[in-house]
Formats: C-alpha cells, structure tokens, sequence
C-alpha cells in the first residue's frame, strides 16, 4: 500500500471535528507557516514540491501564486463546485476531512497575502457545504481565521458560498461572476484572475483537492512531496473510478500508476464487472478524449496519459465494458454540456443541440453515413471557437469515439439498431 | 411574504461580502425556503434588500437550476442521468420511479407530494446509482431499495395526512 496524502486520515471517526483533526496533527501544518515562513517562502515551497492543479488543467500551482499582481486587496477562490460527469473526490474532502480543506485554505491565504477567501461550494453538495461551515466555524473559534491569527499579526475573513446549480460555474472567471452576484457567464482572458480577478481584485483560484494537499507540504517538506510520483507529475493524486468495474471508488495513488493497476488491482477497481472485456476509459472525467482498451498500460500521469492521447482533467475515470454502446454513451455525455452550456456563446450553444440531435438520430437508427463526418464538422466549429473551454470538452468525446470506434457509428446507420448491449438486435444464428 | 427576520439574514450576509449584491445568491436561498419557490414576493423581497432591481434579481434567479420557478413537490426527487449511473442502470430506475410516482421526469404531482427530475452528475459516482430526496443522497440504487423508498414516502405522507385529520384544526378548517 503506498503512503496516503490527502485521504490518510478521511476514515478516522470524528476528523471533521476539530478536537480529533487536532490529535492527528491539525492545524501544526498553519502554526508553522505563520511561525517559520514569511508567504514568499512557502510560495517556494509550493513551487518546489511540484504540486500542480487537481481541478483539471494541472497549471503549477505555486507558479500560480507567483504570478499574484501585487496590489490589494486580493481574494482567495476555492474551487468545490465539482460537477464534472465522473468526479466525486471533492465531494468527499468537503464531508469527511472539512478541516483540512479550510488548514489549506488559510495557509494559502497566508502565503498570498490574501484577506479574504471564499470557498464556493456546488448549490447540490448540501451535507458537504454544511460540513465546510461548521469546520469554518470552529476555526473562527479556535483562533484559526479571523483578526491576528495565533498572534502573528496576519488576519483573514473566509466566507462559505453555495453555488445553485450550473456546471459552467465551475470556470473560474464564471465562478468569480456567480460570486458577485450575477449569472454565471465566463469572462474573457486575459487578464488572468491574478491580474484581475474577483472584484477586480487579484486572485488565487485552486481545486479543492489541491488546497487539501497544501498542509501535509508544509509540514513535510517540498522534498518529501515530491518524492511520490514521477519526475514531471509530483505527488499523489485521488482518482474516482466508476463505471463498469466491481469497486467503484475514491483511490488516492501515487502519479505514475498504471492505470491497469487502478482497474484490475484487488485493492482498487477489483476488475471488470462481471470479468467482461475492457472497452473504452474516460481518465479524466466527461471532457476528456476517450482511450481505448489498448492503452490500459499507461502511467497515470499528466505526461503520459497526454501522449497516449488525453488528459489526466479532474481525475474522474470512467471505465466501460464491452457491452458498451459508444454512441449511446456519448450521446449521454453530448447531453450533458448541451444541458450545461450557458448561452453565452453561439457555437456552443447553437452547437451542442446539433450535435444532441444527430447523435440521437444514429442511436435510434435514423441516421445518415453523411452525419458520422457532419458530427466531426461541427465539433470543428465548435472546439477552439468558443469563449470558454466548455464548447471543446463538449467535443472531446465525439471526436475520439468516433476515431476509435467508427465501425459502430456506420453499423447504427446501416443497421439501425445498436453493434453492442441491450438494444443490439441478436444475431440470427442465437435465435437458432 | 418574506418575514422580517428572513429579510434581516439577508441584510446580514450582505454586509458580510465585500460587495452587498454578492449575497444575491444566499438571499435567494432564504427567500425560497420561506416561500417554497422563488416567488414574486421573494424577488421583491431580495430586491428591496440588496438595492437591485426585481428584473436584475430575476435574471440571476432563473440561471441557476436550483432557484425554483414554480412550487415544487414536497418531496423533490432528483435522479442522476449523468454517464457513471448511466453505466450503472439508473434509467430503468428512473422509469420505475416515473411509474410508482405516476408522473413522467419534469412533472409534479397534482396532489403536491412529488417532483421528479433528473439531474446532472451529482458527485456520487463511485455509489452509482444515485438520487437525492430534498437535497440528501440516496446512494447505491437497486430496484428494490427504490421500491422501499417510494413505499417509506407513502407511509410519512399518510401518517401526516391522519395526524392533520385528527387535529381539530384539520377538521373544522378556517
Ligand atoms: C467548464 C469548466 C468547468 C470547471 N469545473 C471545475 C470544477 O468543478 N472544479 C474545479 O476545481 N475546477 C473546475 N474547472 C477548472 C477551473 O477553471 C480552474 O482551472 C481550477 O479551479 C483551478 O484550480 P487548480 O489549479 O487547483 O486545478 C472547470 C473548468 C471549466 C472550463
Ligand atoms: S463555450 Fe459554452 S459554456 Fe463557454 S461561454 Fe460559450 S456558451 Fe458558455
């Protein structure tokens, strides 16, 4: 068993109260930030751990904190809207070890001499957002937020704010809009939040699993951090596997791992349900390009599973079974961001319909040989032409299914029914 | 009506934010659980408060999915369709709920009880299926654990509805 990070503690009775985080080693992590390091210094030791960001692009994150602009007042953003199809880490952070996510928030906070922070929750995660508040609460008893913190002369207001259902505001600048007030519309980049953010305001932006992992640093030590994991993708990291395996769950895993020890390994995934054959995996929630079973030998890490093709994203890998109808899949997927996009751009929101439509007119048999290619057309004029990174993960699955199964698009057109699963028409010689 | 203590909350959590009108969203909140819905009275309310206009209060309401339009069922219902539970199976027990609750995925009961909705991802994947009943999760779905939910929701609905029977209050109305 590889040594746990982030969830070593998530199981112990009690730890989101803060008498029993405080017996496993609570808040040492922030009495040594703010008594042994000036912010600058653990900005390095960020930098110099390696960690980078677990909300789906993987930026660096002290480099991020680098970049801060230099005027104040600045805000803190912490990212817990997760609401990427197939990701469920966050979720659990928030509920089971609230405290070690607020531990990081405030030596964050320190490091970027932030005033106040916000942890904007997803509006559905309501046990999770009362969980976060009541360790908010307990830090402002304790003495952990609030004016001069354990009399070190650095104080911070950290504000709990729900969000009320949209996936699009888990983009941060549409984050920062939904904290203002307003509807959750991306805005456009650059500037970059560092330079103008929340309020206009420098900001700090980071995943909640990334600011969970911010104690556990400080109190080891950079060196100690990024002796997990690979030369270029330090650390650990959860990954949450659902799907078609026996044990669907959360498993923190040193970077690097192969993605065949996640799936099969007894410890993790258990296999696939119903030992079927592997068909396809997501690694890294519904906006990444789907890989087929040839590569279920690659590291998962940012370096290889990009050149086997996609991208480690929010961690969350979907695993399917050969009893998969990719296009049904991907059509449930297509209408996720359909669902999702929030009107503000005309390829995004005229395109996801489309590609709805002429995805459920394939499955259901009515499709045309000319719509497999009209499908790639318009994610061509989707990706890369849209305001926000939602219009190109609306098309990460299409494009790569279509790539890797193309002979099961054409059989829904000629034969009108699914090659695979239950709507598969039997062939004549089982009916024998 | 909003009550004046939901309007002070709110006029406390504005003075909290750096900016009042980010309390927009809380305030909406609290305006919703007094009314059931986002009621006119509710934007009016959360308007007055936040010194916003009831169009510009409205606009913010009806982005968000969880700002109700209209009166909801007393039990909401929310069954992820989302690709892990699709995996898992959840539309057969989506159509079983649609059966036992004799409503299609949208409606509400004519009697008030129910809504039934589907939902995106809910972050539950690794206990797929999943639904949530008011907000709390239900996880790892069968068919028969969605049969004994509907019939638990049936026996709390007729226990209160014998107990408003009883009460004289029930009896005699107003
Ligand atoms: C459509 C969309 C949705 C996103 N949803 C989330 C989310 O739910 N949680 C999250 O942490 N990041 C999400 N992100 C990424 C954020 O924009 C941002 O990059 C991230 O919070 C930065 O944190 P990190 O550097 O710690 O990863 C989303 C991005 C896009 C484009
Ligand atoms: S790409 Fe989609 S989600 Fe992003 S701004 Fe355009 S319409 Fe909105």
């Amino acid at each position: 068993m590889p040594e746990l990070i982030i969830t070593k503690h998530i199981d112990v009775p009690g730890i989101d109260r803060l008498s029993v985080y405080r017996q496993y080693g609570g808040y040492e992590a922030l009495e040594k930030a703010l008594r042994e390091y000036q912010p600058e210094e653990i900005v390095e030791l960020v930098k110099k751990s390696g960690l980078r960001g677990r909300g789906g692009a993987g930026f660096p994150t002290g480099m991020k904190w680098g970049f801060l602009a230099k005027n104040e007042p600045r805000y803190l953003c912490c990212n817990c809207d997760e609401s990427e199809p197939g990701t469920f880490k966050d979720r659990m952070l928030m509920e089971k070890n609230p405290h070690q996510l607020v531990e990081g928030v405030i030596i964050t906070s320190y490091a970027c001499r932030v005033s106040t922070a916000f942890i904007y929750v997803r509006g559905e995660l309501a046990y999770a957002a009362r969980q976060v508040q009541r360790a908010v609460d307990e830090a402002y008893a304790a003495g952990y937020i609030g004016k001069n913190i354990l009399g070190s002369g650095y104080s911070l207001d950290v504000i709990v704010h729900r969000g009320a259902g949209a996936y699009i505001c888990g983009e941060e600048s549409a984050l920062m809009e939904s904290l203002e007030g307003r509807r959750g519309y991306p805005r456009l980049k650059p500037p970059f939040p560092a330079a103008v953010g929340l309020y206009g305001g420098p900001t700090v932006i980071n995943n909640c699993e990334t600011l969970s992992t911010v104690p556990a640093i400080v109190r080891n030590g950079a060196d100690w951090y990024a002796s997990f994991g690979t030369e270029k993708s330090k650390g650990t990291r959860i990954f949450c596997l659902s799907g078609h395996v026996k044990k669907p769950g959360n498993y923190e895993l040193p970077l690097g791992t192969p993605l065949r020890t996640l799936i099969y390994d007894e410890q993790y995934g258990g296999g696939i349900l119903g030992d079927k054959k592997l068909k396809a995996v997501i690694p890294g929630g519904s906006s990444t390009f789907i890989l087929g079973a040839d590569k279920v030998d690659t590291p998962l890490d940012f370096e290889s599973v990009a050149a086997a093709g996609s991208m480690l994203g929010s961690g969350g890998v979907i695993v399917m079974h050969e009893d998969t109808c990719i296009v049904d899949a991907v059509l449930r997927m297509t209408e996720f961001y359909r669902d999702e996009s929030c009107g503000k751009c005309t390829p995004c929101r005229e395109g996801t319909y489309w590609l709805v439509q002429l995805l459920e007119r394939i499955e259901h048999g009515h499709g045309k040989m000319s719509d497999i290619d009209l499908l790639l057309d318009i994610c061509d004029n989707i990706s890369g032409k849209s305001f926000c990174p939602l219009g190109d993960a609306a098309t990460s699955s299409i494009t790569s299914s279509i790539k890797l199964f193309r002979e099961e698009y054409e059989y829904h057109v000629r034969e009108g029914c699914c090659m695979v699963g239950p709507k598969a028409r039997k062939p004549a010689a089982a009916a024998l | 009506m909003i009550s004046e203590q939901a309007k002070q909350r709110m006029r406390e959590l504005a003075a909290r934010y750096p900016v009042a009108r980010s309390a927009v969203m809380p305030a909406l909140y609290i305006a919703q659980a007094e009314e059931g819905y986002v009621s006119r009275a509710a934007l009016e309310a959360v308007a007055e408060v936040l010194n916003m206009t009831v169009d510009d209060v409205e606009s913010v309401a009806t982005f968000y999915t969880m700002y109700y339009q209209r009166p909801p069922g007393k039990k909401v219902i929310k069954v992820c369709n989302s690709i892990s539970c699709y995996l898992r199976g959840c539309d057969a027990l989506i159509e079983q709920l649609e059966r036992r609750l004799r409503i299609k995925r949208g409606e509400t009961s004519p009697d008030g009880r129910y809504t039934l909705l589907t939902t995106e991802c809910l972050a539950s994947c690794g206990t797929a299926p999943v639904l949530q009943v008011n907000d709390e999760f239900v996880e790892n779905l069968t068919p028969e654990l969605v049969d004994r939910l509907v019939d638990q929701w049936e026996a709390e609905f007729q226990a209160e509805g014998q107990s408003q029977g009883r009460s004289p209050a029930g009896a005699g109305g107003c």
